[in-house]
């Protein structure tokens, strides 16, 4: 376990707030464990600046277990870093190697404006979901849970696009920022269910409808979204979000 | 004396009856009441948005930059409900004696009786919202045990049922705000609640964006803030969880109950080194077809796989031939703390016990434990190095959730008239020791099925004066913590925030911990004011309040934490037995296991807030149990 300690040069992106251009800082790091996420060597790298009397780089993050979806940062070009299926904080220090030189910069799209340093504002996303994303259903009015079968198949699919953890990794791996994979996982999930399909078309097109308003680009099938997807979130989400915004169009079912 | 406010009758009959008889608020009425609702894990969300479809004008604030993030979502297991779908026996009843006889007997009848009660409508409230959860071939809902129940009454969502729950909420209460019926504001921190004419009527937040202080006004506040492990430092809880909003309140005059209740998890990943920021939790599942054991012969450095069969000591299957690996979490923590304290302890730093599937993998093959467990063994791997499937896993306890909380009566107000506290910010329902897969159902059974009816009965008796943010009290509010900030940003002093966090937990964990007594809870609450004092003379944020700032953010929380720290101590020190998770080392039986003192202690410890030179006052609820016999726990 007690592998040998690394020297990192970390290029980190800094930025004191949206109006500021912001630039790289190079800092230089020693005696990071093999053993430490990724999130825990910037707290040491922070703790360090404290001490140096400079301003720790703010990030968010929370959980740290990879299912709040509050870590963000791109890696050496890549969101949540290098390794398959793994968010930021889940990242280990074992899979850099001593020497290294690691570039972390914010998740970067027009609809994430930075807030500072590698903390962008994700609220977009927010207003997506709100524009459709529910069953709208109130409390006290439901039936029994087993009222209506759901078929195993089904809900294992459903539970698939479900496990979006809304990061945003998708829209900042995308070279056109598009937030397709994740408004498809949502439109999906429910699309599948018996208890979402009331409102399938309405749900497709006022989702895709606030997603274009929010500054979001088009999907042009590089499918780079599946691939930085800490969740692995199937780009047949997308295909099937088409299919229920084309049925709701021209059914006039929105 | 405390008035818990149980409503009179059969225990199976007093929340339908009290529903029943409760007033309500008319309809034309409810658009004109501004509720605020702090946090927006399952039992803030559920809450919002319940009220806000009742026609609740709705005010939901959270840390997070998005109402989905709480830490609600990273529980695993399951949510339990007596729906009895698989005919094995469950029921009501069964469900309410399960969840006593686990709280050790230190919990109320009624409460937990509702909670058993509702349960069956939360996962029909779930399914409604499209909740994925996991189904049989037939299409029906799926069930799976869990530890401290011999029924089958768990539903889960593969190994995210947390997650799955809590989208189900956020989608709920993102409904009613593109409604307008809930104005949603995030990256808000509660720092003081604001209270006119005795009666809770608002709070003032610090906008972490921009570090302006803003105040809201209101006719109740809904305190779903989550509990308070983090006070340890290192615990399973996510690194923004803390207590400050609840511990404004109790220093405005709510009580604080049992704070000493704090529940170890026994399956979690060995602290790596000092870098530590946390810990991960390992589902308890694990405990099924892992056998825990330590090399028999102290300071032993041979690899597992060097180490004979005989020279292994299974303590759990030795010591509790009944339940083996299986026995409850607070006693399969303990056990593990005494043999690593023995010195037979595995790992780097002695501070880890093996988890060994060796035996299941021979047995059920590869495949049916990749099955079973393939998450977890993937993730454990992920965080260790280790492949778990070649090598035991290690383990060590964790502080993972806080049964202690706010005091709330039966209707969920604490002791501030208008102030109500839901989900694991209150203290009502798991009593000394909560069951897995409990948690989930108690937040949401607050939220959609309880507040929508108590609220209402406040609203309708109180005389309420109208009142906006221009009043002096939120002047008040807002001046003091003003004065807080500059205060600490003006420190200057030479030790960032997290070495005092750090040092805090250390003195938490081996003195308030998985075993605590009366010697080491005397030493901590005089070592604990020192801190304090050096925490306020030379702690070090850089920057500045008028911007993002999250050293800034979490010296508040510390300096919050401290103070309770030395509350829990003062709590654990007053109650002189053992219960579920509080272990006093002076109290137990012959055999080494946990001895309640019945005679004392079957009460609810309430804490009173006098002053920051006062010795809190201590208030009892004593608890009633008209329903079931109080016995030793036995898993022999």
């Amino acid at each position: 376990m007690s592998e040998k300690l690394m020297t990192l040069t970390l290029k980190v992106w800094r930025q004191s707030g949206p109006n500021d251009k912001g630039q790289v800082e190079t800092y230089e790091l020693n005696n990071v464990s093999p053993d430490m996420s990724f999130l825990e060597m910037l707290d040491v790298l922070n703790e360090k600046l404290i001490y140096e009397k400079q301003e720790p780089i703010v990030f968010d993050h929370d959980c740290r277990e990879g299912i709040c979806g509050t870590c963000s940062m791109v890696i050496n070009g890549s969101p949540h870093g290098p390794e398959k299926a793994t968010t930021t904080c889940q990242l280990h220090m074992r899979k850099f190697k001593d020497g290294d030189t690691i570039f972390i910069e914010p998740f970067r799209a027009r609809a994430f404006p930075v807030i500072k340093d590698l903390m962008v504002d994700r609220s977009a996303f927010d207003r997506i979901i709100s524009a459709g994303g529910y069953v709208s259903v109130k409390a006290g009015g439901a039936p029994d849970g087993n009222a209506i079968p759901v078929s195993k198949n089904t809900a294992d699919q459903a539970m698939d696009a479900a496990a979006c953890i809304g990061c945003g990794a998708c829209v900042a791996g995308c070279k056109n920022a598009s937030a397709m994979l994740f408004v498809s996982a949502k439109v999906s999930q429910l699309a599948l269910l018996p208890q979402g399909h009331a409102e399938a078309g309405t749900r497709a097109v006022n989702m895709v409808q606030q997603m274009d308003d929010e500054g979001f680009g088009n999907c042009t099938n590089t499918e780079v979204c599946e691939a930085v997807c800490p969740k692995e979130i199937k780009v047949s989400n997308i295909a099937r979000m088409n299919r229920e915004y084309l049925k709701a169009t021209i059914t006039n079912d929105e | 004396m405390i008035d818990s406010r149980i409503p009179e009758g059969n225990l199976a009959d007093k929340w339908t009856n009290h529903k029943g008889h409760c007033q309500l608020v008319n309809p034309a009425n409810k658009r004109k009441y501004n509720i605020i609702v702090v946090g927006t894990g399952l039992a803030g969300a559920s809450a919002a948005a319940s009220l806000a479809e009742l026609g609740y004008n709705v005010m939901s604030f959270c840390v997070h930059d998005s109402a989905r993030r709480a830490h609600s979502i990273a529980a695993q297991g399951g949510i339990n409900a007596a729906k009895n779908y698989q005919n094995d026996g469950d029921s009501v009843w069964r469900l309410f004696y399960d969840t006593i006889k686990g709280g050790d007997y230190r919990s109320r009848e009624a409460n937990v009786h509702r909670l058993a009660e509702v349960s069956a409508n939360i996962i029909d409230q779930c399914v409604a919202q499209g909740v994925p959860f996991a189904r049989d071939y037939g299409g029906n809902l799926d069930n799976r045990s869990f530890g401290g129940a011999l029924v089958s009454r768990t539903f889960y969502a593969r190994g995210q049922t947390g997650q799955q729950l809590l989208l189900g909420a956020y989608s709920s209460l993102m409904k009613e705000v593109n409604k307008g019926q809930v104005k949603l504001f995030t990256r808000r921190e509660m720092l003081d609640l604001v209270m006119v004419d005795g009666e809770a009527r608002g709070i003032v937040v610090r906008n972490l964006t921009t570090g302006d202080i803003e105040s809201y006004a209101g006719d109740a506040v809904l305190l779903c803030t989550g509990g308070y492990g983090n006070v340890f430092y290192l615990s399973t809880n996510a690194m923004n969880s803390n207590a400050t909003a609840a511990w404004r309140c109790y220093k405005k005059g709510a009580y604080f109950a049992n704070p000493c209740y704090t529940q170890i998890h026994p399956t979690c990943i060995p602290v790596a080194g000092d870098h530590q920021s946390k810990l991960t939790l390992m589902s308890e599942s694990l405990r099924n077809d892992g056998r825990v054991w330590v090399p028999k012969k102290k300071g032993d450095t041979r690899t597992p796989d060097q180490i004979p069969e005989a020279e292994r000591d299974y303590y759990l299957e030795t010591k509790y031939p009944t339940f083996g690996n299986l026995v409850p979490r607070d006693v399969a923590s303990r056990n593990a703390k005494q043999v690593c304290d023995d010195g037979r302890g595995v790992g780097n730093s002695g501070l880890a016990v093996y988890l060994d599937f060796r035996d299941s993998i021979q047995r059920l093959g590869e495949d049916t434990i990749r099955q079973r467990y393939g998450n977890l063994f993937d993730m454990y791997e992920r965080i260790t190095g280790h492949n778990p499937y070649k090598t035991p896993m290690m383990i060590y306890p964790a502080v993972h959730y806080t049964m202690g909380g706010l005091w709330v009566d039966y209707n969920l107000m604490s002791s501030i008239p208008g102030l109500h506290v839901l989900g694991e910010a209150n203290f009502s329902d798991h009593g000394a020791n909560r069951l897995g897969a409990s948690a989930l159902m108690q937040g949401l059974a607050d939220g959609y099925f309880v507040i929508p009816y108590t609220l209402g009965i406040y609203l309708s008796s109180a005389k309420l004066t109208p009142l906006d943010t221009s009043h002096a009290a939120f002047r008040d509010s807002e001046k003091q913590i003003r004065e807080r900030i500059s205060t600490l940003m003006n420190i200057g002093g030479s030790r960032p925030v997290d070495d005092f966090h750090k040092t805090l937990g250390k003195l938490m964990w081996d003195y308030v911990g998985m075993s605590r007594e009366e010697a080491g809870l005397k030493k901590i609450l005089e070592e604990i004011p020192k801190l304090k004092e050096e925490f306020w003379s030379d702690v070090k944020i850089p920057g500045t309040g008028d911007y993002v700032n999250q050293e800034l953010e979490k010296a508040g929380r510390v300096a919050d934490f401290l103070e309770l720290g030395e509350l829990m101590a003062r709590d654990a020190l007053e109650r002189s037995e053992s219960c579920g998770g509080h272990f006093r080392a002076e109290s137990k039986t012959p055999e080494d296991e946990a001895l309640r003192k019945d005679d004392e202690f079957c009460h609810v410890a309430a804490w009173e807030y006098k002053g920051d030179k006062e010795v809190p006052v201590r208030h009892k609820e004593e608890l009633v149990f008209e329903n079931v016999k109080l016995t030793q726990r036995s898993y022999k």
